[in-house]
């Protein structure tokens, strides 16, 4: 088969797999794990193949139109260039994993079918971003991937956080698309083109009128889907959702589908030297509020959701330096670590009964009970901190290093001052990072109290697939950045000393920090009794998962927040941790600015909806009744009444015919 | 015989037919005078049979013929009539039409509930009368 065929099975097979899952998933539910499990698998050998075949070199293109759709040709495109080939790879391979790692996480739940389902939906959409060469079929899978989510995330629609968080998620990210849409519009009026080939070349030749207009309006879409401030307030809410899924959708891939998107369209936001300033204060403000806010978090997802927020915004911070590669490459390594990280965490919560590290920090030997999420999760927080040799370190300095590269004059592809602005807000975060990591491996690892309760082996599904991520966790950094500069632009992605040696020695500092404040503060742990474990330790983990989240607020009074004094980060963040916890106060702007006057606006509605137009509807039905009335006053029961009626209209009815017939 | 007198006499007889009709109090007097308006109709029927007749080369009488039909089903029809009559006079103790007035609309509300509540009430009265 051709490389084009292979690429385009590589979107479809989970397509298929997804509508026979939702098809037979009532009437068949022996093949619901098949068709979960092997489509994906199916499509990542694929995707492999076309990785290896398309190795780097000259991108393959193919296009086909189906039908003239009017002034702008909308075309079934593929794009593959280095990006996409590897992109696609990871997409695969962390698609796989979690459908592997579900079928033990949700074993015995109700709705696998069409989890399942919509997680194969879901990857098929991404796979679809990934390759189109067609900026309309791009939004298809971008949206396709908005509803998935909207979905999965609200997949315990039982509990209240996870309604509320699936309609905000959705929400808010349609906040960001529907500039988007505009900003996609705009930019096809001007190049003529839905075609990312074209559009690049009209970029290159200079033919964008409007280059700061489309960047802001594309970044709004961008911010929203890849989590970045103003808008990144849907991810970590978005942790109501099964582990598998903010693994896969919600650290992975779907938010790193905004930073692709700018990675295929660089020249276009070169083009606009706001738009880049914008872009790298965008991904400042991102990375160090998240780190400080991920500081203060209670539950262990959303400490994870803030680091994936922050990490994203390494990733805009290298595109704001122009460097699509280091942003590419730190997409990679990161997906593999977060994904890792999330799915040892759904483990922890599991075995734990609880997802509250305030909880978790009163348990001890919880480390004993799963050895296997001990140790992936060592080496993923390992990376996450960008302690070398793990992969993140790599990553994250080919990022720094490129924001250092531009700081200090050495290309004109970017201004100076985003690079200055990337770099700080980097090394600052290279800290927080470092801290919030080491937090969460010591309340979660190093617990002291009652032992944690022995739930028997975890199933082998939720294990194996630890140690497959943990590998490019651990190994694949060193390796990449001598290979990736082939795949990519061919710009060098290896670390620069003075970088290196800032950001490790911050990512020290700030993990010996934290230990210290930790051995300060873990006396006063035992003095403070607090916790609660969920009440079906035996039932399979997506159970314990959804009482643990259902019991978060009640129990400490808020889903990010417990009042636990043994907190280093309370002591490192000082009068900051109220604010950080939540997130804050975001959320109250975001109600006074658009949750009210929209509620304000639908009572208005509704006012004159009950006061106006259903006055008009009720005096429309009170003219006949009126005439009813008035009719039925004729009917009196007399007999000789309706005959004298009937009389007198056939006397005049023949003195009119009589009138009539002498031509009166 | 000029066409005028029986034409006079049907005219004379159908008037005080109606005027029973709208009149009388009496159901049965009211059937009497539905009968006077048919005869009155049968005269008609035959008197203008005859006259046309008298011109026509051959004719079939129908007038004559639908005067029997209109004499049989009044037979059958004063039948019937007497027998309601008989049955509500039976039932209700008088065969006067102004009291007879059970399909009138009632004033105070519209709904089918109140009527039947005071039928209700009614049987019940009549029960333990």
């Amino acid at each position: 088969m051709t490389t084009t065929t292979l690429a385009a099975l590589v979107p479809l097979l989970p397509f298929l797999g997804a509508s026979a899952g939702l098809l037979l998933g009532r009437t068949a539910p022996g093949f619901v794990r098949p068709l979960a499990v092997v489509p994906t698998l199916a499509s990542l050998v694929l995707a492999a193949v076309v990785a290896v075949r398309q190795g780097g070199d000259q991108a393959i293109n193919a296009a086909t139109e189906l039908t003239p759709t009017g002034s702008v040709p909308i075309e079934l495109a593929l794009h593959i260039d280095g990006f996409a080939a590897l992109v696609a790879v990871l997409v695969g391979v962390v698609a796989t994993c979690v459908q592997i790692y579900s079928t033990g996480y949700l074993r015995e739940d109700p709705r696998y079918p069409s989890y399942a389902a919509l997680v194969s939906l879901f990857t098929s959409a991404m796979l679809l971003v990934v390759y189109s060469g067609d900026l309309m079929v791009l939004l298809v899978g971008w949206e396709i991937m908005g509803i998935c989510s909207y979905f999965l995330v609200g997949h315990y629609w039982e509990t209240p956080e996870a309604r509320a968080a699936s309609i905000k998620a959705f929400l808010v990210t349609k906040l960001g698309d529907v500039p988007f849409l505009i900003g996609l519009f705009a930019l096809a009026t001007d190049a003529g083109s839905f075609r990312i080939t074209k559009v690049l070349g009209t970029v290159a030749s200079g033919g964008l009128d409007h280059p700061t207009l489309i960047a802001l309006l594309l970044l709004a879409g961008v911010a929203g889907k890849s989590a970045q401030f103003p808008l990144h307030t849907w991810l970590p809410d978005a942790m109501a959702g099964p582990t598998p899924v903010s693994a896969l959708i919600h650290a992975a891939t779907m938010v790193a589908a905004g930073v692709y998107f700018i990675a295929r369209l660089l020249p276009v936001f070169e083009a606009s030297q706001a738009a880049m300033i914008v872009l790298a204060v965008m991904a400042a403000v991102t990375m160090i509020g998240s780190g400080l806010a991920a500081l203060a978090q209670d539950d262990i997802k959303r400490v994870l959701a803030y680091s994936t927020i922050g990490q994203l915004g390494y990733m805009t911070g290298a595109l704001a330096v122009a460097d699509r590669g280091a942003a590419v490459f730190h997409l990679l390594s990161h997906g593999a670590f977060k994904a890792l990280l999330f799915l040892a965490a759904g483990v922890i919560i599991h075995a734990a009964g609880t997802n509250s590290l305030a909880a978790m920090s009163r348990m001890s030997h919880l480390r004993d009970r799963v050895p296997d999420a001990f140790w992936t999760m060592t080496v993923a927080l390992l990376a996450l901190a960008a302690i070398p040799p793990f992969s993140g370190f790599f990553s994250k300095e080919s990022v720094l290093g490129a924001a250092e590269h531009v700081a200090t004059g050495h290309t004109e592809h970017a201004p100076g001052a985003a690079g200055w602005t990337v770099l700080i807000a980097g090394v600052v975060t290279a800290l927080l990072t470092a801290a919030y990591a080491m937090r969460l491996w010591l309340l979660a690892f190093r617990g002291r109290g009652a032992e944690a309760p022995d739930h028997g082996r975890q199933p082998l599904t939720m294990t194996v697939v630890l140690w497959v991520l943990a590998v490019p966790s651990l190994a694949v950094g060193a390796l990449a950045y001598r290979v990736l500069p082939d795949w990519f632009d061919g710009r060098d992605l290896a670390p620069t000393l003075t970088t290196s040696v800032l950001g490790t020695g911050m990512a020290l500092i700030g993990g010996i920090v934290t230990y210290a404040a930790w051995r300060h503060t873990t006396s006063l742990a035992a003095r403070v009794p607090l916790g609660a474990v969920a009440a079906h330790p035996e039932g399979d983990a997506a159970q314990v998962e959804a009482e643990a989240i259902a019991s978060h607020a009640p129990v400490y009074g808020g889903v990010a927040y417990a009042p636990d004094p043994a907190d280093p980060g309370r002591l490192l963040l000082g009068p900051l941790h109220r604010p950080a916890a939540v997130g804050f106060h975001l959320d109250e702007v975001y109600r006074a600015l658009f949750v009210r006057p929209v509620q304000g606006g639908a009572s208005l509605v509704r006012f004159l909806d009950r006061e106006v137009v259903d006055t008009y509807v009720r005096g429309a039905g009170a003219l006949p009744r009126w005439l009813g009335i008035a009719v039925r006053r004729a009917q009196t029961g007399n007999v000789q009444t309706y005959v004298s009626a009937l009389l007198a209209g056939t006397v005049v009815l023949a003195v009119a015919a009589v009138l009539v017939a002498m031509g009166a | 015989m000029h066409l005028a007198y029986p034409a006079v006499l049907s005219a004379l007889l159908f008037c005080t037919g109606l005027y029973g009709v709208l009149a009388r109090r009496n159901a049965i007097l009211v059937l009497m005078s539905v009968e006077l308006m048919l005869n009155a109709v049968n005269l008609n029927l035959v008197a203008f049979d005859v006259w046309l007749s008298k011109t026509a080369e051959e004719t079939l009488h129908s007038g004559q013929a639908l005067t029997l039909f209109t004499i049989t089903i009044a037979a059958a029809e004063i039948g019937i009539g007497l027998a309601i009559v008989l049955a509500v006079h039976r039932n209700r103790g008088t065969s006067d039409i102004d009291k007879l007035r059970d399909t009138a609309e009632s004033h105070d509300t519209d709904g089918p509930d109140h009527d039947a509540l005071t039928t209700g009430q009614a049987e019940k009265a009549e029960a333990t009368a």
